[in-house]
């Protein structure tokens, strides 16, 4: 993996910047520094735990509000940890879901170990494989402008991402960790009541 | 999916269909089970649900998520065998305080010929009281309708997160050895 690889904030940054009605699920771990990083948004719900669920929440999502664009922010690691998820999202096929994997290919959160996606796995080709036709490896910023515009404009089936990062360590951002707050947030940002 | 020959009296998938309609459940993430054929037929069936095949039961307590965060209802319809492996999610329902509602098949507490499916069967109700999910049994099909009436007001209404236990004993134990 010699290609290109991106900083992850400026990556990140430039995937949110503009939004408007985007809903934002952020996995475990530096994906949800990320995304606080670019601002924290009352459209962001930020994973703290449940390893593996971040792709699973963003698929809840989309069927619950098909005519809004959910994207999904998460690492390599907590994406290894719900494969299967893959296939589920695949099956049902959302065209307002866009996953999208910041693929440093280490365990940053504890300490760096170097992942699957250091040795034999591709993230990508799992995507295909579970079906989800439209999965992508980001290789330049054109790619990358064009992944941010179909983000923000749901299409015709779900995106799969996966977007090579430096694996260079960041101070953290944290952003807010009350589950309760973040869920009544996101919620009343759409309207809805907290029960 | 509605089949030919499930024209007989209303049973009790009949009522767990109904109560999910009845109270605005929009999705049903489901790992397939013998037991809940019917129940899953119905869902199928109907416009107003959108089934939600997983590959593992953990997967549908992040569907549930997704889907309360957006504004829907939803049930996570499974075997006993299967609740072991939602407990690290089931954090979710309890940080996020989500209206939970599990419908689960047992196995391995009646007539089992497995036996490796009574470890997991013996100890589903303590795995949810473990996360702090609520469990009510049905033991025979008339007790179905009025435990999910329950369950799904205190669910839904509540936001008290739910399991149903369906007893293997009202499915009956499953028969492979013909």
């Amino acid at each position: 993996m010699t290609a290109t690889r991106f900083q992850r904030r400026p990556a990140v940054a430039r995937l949110l910047a503009g939004r408007r009605d985007l809903l934002v699920v952020s996995g475990l771990g530096a994906p949800s520094y990320d995304v606080a990083a670019a601002g924290d948004h009352e459209r962001n719900f930020y994973l703290w735990g449940a390893m593996g669920s971040a792709a699973l929440v963003g698929l809840g999502l989309a069927l619950a509000q098909p005519k809004v664009p959910v994207l999904v922010v998460t690492g390599d690691g907590e994406m290894l940890m719900g494969l299967g998820g893959l296939a589920t999202v695949a099956l049902r096929n959302p065209g307002n879901l866009s996953i999208v994997v910041l693929d440093n290919g280490l365990y940053g959160e504890t300490g760096g170990q170097e992942s699957h996606t250091s040795g034999p796995t591709d993230l990508r080709a799992v995507a295909r494989g579970c079906g989800i036709a439209d999965a992508r490896t980001v290789t330049s910023e054109t790619e990358l402008a064009a992944l941010a515009t179909r983000a923000h404009a749901p299409g015709n089936g779900t995106v799969f991402a996966r977007i090579p990062i430096d694996p260079a360590p960041l101070p953290r951002i944290l952003p807010p960790r009350d589950g309760v707050f973040l869920k009544n947030r996101m919620r009343s940002a759409l309207g809805l009541s907290p029960l | 999916m509605a089949e030919a020959g499930k024209t007989e009296s209303l049973g009790w998938p009949a009522a767990i269909h109904a109560a999910l309609r009845k109270h605005d459940v929009r999705q049903v993430a489901y790992v397939p089970d013998g037991g809940h054929t019917e129940l899953l037929q119905r869902v199928h069936a109907d416009p107003a649900m959108t089934p939600v095949l997983l590959t593992s039961e953990q997967e549908g307590v992040g569907v549930v998520t997704g889907a309360w965060l957006g504004g829907q209802r939803s049930a996570l319809v499974m075997q006993s065998s299967g609740v072991g492996n939602c407990v690290n999610l089931l954090s979710l329902v309890r940080l996020c305080q989500l209206p939970f509602l599990a419908l689960v098949t047992m196995r391995g507490e009646w007539g089992e010929f497995n036996p490796w499916q009574v470890p997991m069967g013996s100890t589903t109700a303590q795995a949810f009281a473990l996360m702090g999910v609520q469990v009510q049994r049905a033991e025979t099909p008339d007790e179905v309708a009025p435990v999910m009436q329950a369950a799904c007001a205190m669910a839904f209404e509540g936001g008290t997160p739910m399991a149903v236990l369906l007893a293997q004993r009202l499915i009956g134990a499953k028969e492979f050895l013909k």
